[in-house]
């Protein structure tokens, strides 16, 4: 299969999976008053271990071996803070780009 | 919920609506970009990156799809994962639900396609502050929805447009985890979530040789575990 091939596939499935998760409790809204405060705690921690998981491989091992204390370590250090301070996107990227490029020409 | 709802002005809510998406557009238009270089990256087309755009319509999971696809990783891991991604939408959902179970079912179908983090974040702030006028709720949600919509595929065309010419110098895998990050941040609500986001950080690192990417859905499954013990535990003392 082409790359292409697979792109449309995955959006074909993804857009109509994640269409049926947007619209899972609006659908029944009028019936089902609200989620169990049971199942609140688990949902709420969704998106912090996934961004969690998908930033600490891409930062600490992006070729596979262990860097802790490389440019791209240091460089997503420095962009945490700027995203803890601002709550800006932008200057998170940015910052975190920089600092990427600075430090892998002073590390070498 | 005030008894004249359906009394309020559409074309006023609208444009509140609007008015309370358009600097949050700021923040989501570099993160657009990236989606549209991201699909330059993985060898794919204008098309492609549009079609996830208006399709998938969400900025991690699209992201992290092509970044997939892009390393020539099996179609149902990439879905998989993407999926994975987007189940967080089912919070929302059980969110805005109460507070938009008076809309016709059309209707809460039709909004369902544009409920996204910042749509989610901008509306339940509004119905819920009481010190602010009412507005009609459907057409609010509309209003924070499309600026978000139009800005979101203008940058994503703008990233495959612009992909080719960015330096080769500049990492610009790299900012794929910064964007994470700038999401991540405004997540770390309470200490279970601290804990959640670290231990699945850890898991993620150790497991990340595991074939088929499944390293990171069992970070983020252990993750969640861990950081719903802490959040029982601390409901009890």
């Amino acid at each position: 299969m082409s790359r292409v091939t697979i792109a449309w596939i995955v959006i074909a499935v993804v857009g109509v999976g994640t269409y049926l998760v947007r619209a899972s409790f609006l659908a029944v809204a009028d019936r089902v008053a609200a989620i169990p405060a049971r199942w609140r705690t688990p949902l709420q921690l969704i998106p912090p271990a996934v961004l969690a998981a998908l930033i600490a491989p891409a930062v600490l091992r992006p070729d596979g071996a262990l860097n802790v204390v490389g440019a791209r370590p240091l460089a997503a250090l420095a962009a945490l803070g700027v995203a803890w301070w601002t709550r800006s996107v932008l200057a998170t990227i940015l910052v975190g780009l920089a600092a990427a490029l600075g430090l892998e020409l002073l590390l070498g | 919920m005030p008894p004249d709802l359906h009394a309020l002005d559409p074309a006023a809510s609208l444009r509140a609506g609007v008015r309370a998406m358009l600097p949050i557009t700021v923040g989501i238009a570099p993160f657009g970009l990236i989606a549209g270089v991201a699909a330059t990256d993985a060898g794919l087309g204008l098309a492609e990156a549009v079609g996830f755009s208006v399709l998938v319509l969400a900025g991690a999971a699209q992201l992290t799809s092509l970044d997939l696809i892009g390393r020539d990783t099996p179609v149902l891991v990439v879905i998989a994962t993407a999926l994975i991604i987007n189940l967080r939408m089912l919070m929302y959902s059980a969110s805005l639900a109460p507070e938009l179970s008076h809309l016709s079912r059309a209707r809460r179908l039709l909004g369902s396609y544009w409920l996204t983090d910042q749509t989610y974040a901008v509306t339940i702030i509004r119905f819920r502050d009481v010190e602010q006028a009412p507005v009609d709720r459907f057409w609010f949600y509309l209003g924070s929805a499309l600026p978000l919509w139009v800005v979101w595929q203008l940058a994503t065309i703008g990233g495959v447009v612009a992909g080719g010419a960015v330096p080769e110098a500049i990492p610009l895998g790299f900012a794929l985890p910064l964007a994470f990050i700038s999401l991540l941040v405004p997540s770390l609500t309470d200490r279970p979530a601290v804990v959640a986001a670290i231990t699945a950080a850890v898991v993620a690192v150790v497991a990340a040789p595991l074939p088929a990417n499944s390293g990171m859905p069992l970070a983020a499954f252990i993750g969640i575990l861990v950081g719903w013990v802490v959040a029982l535990r601390r409901g009890r003392t």
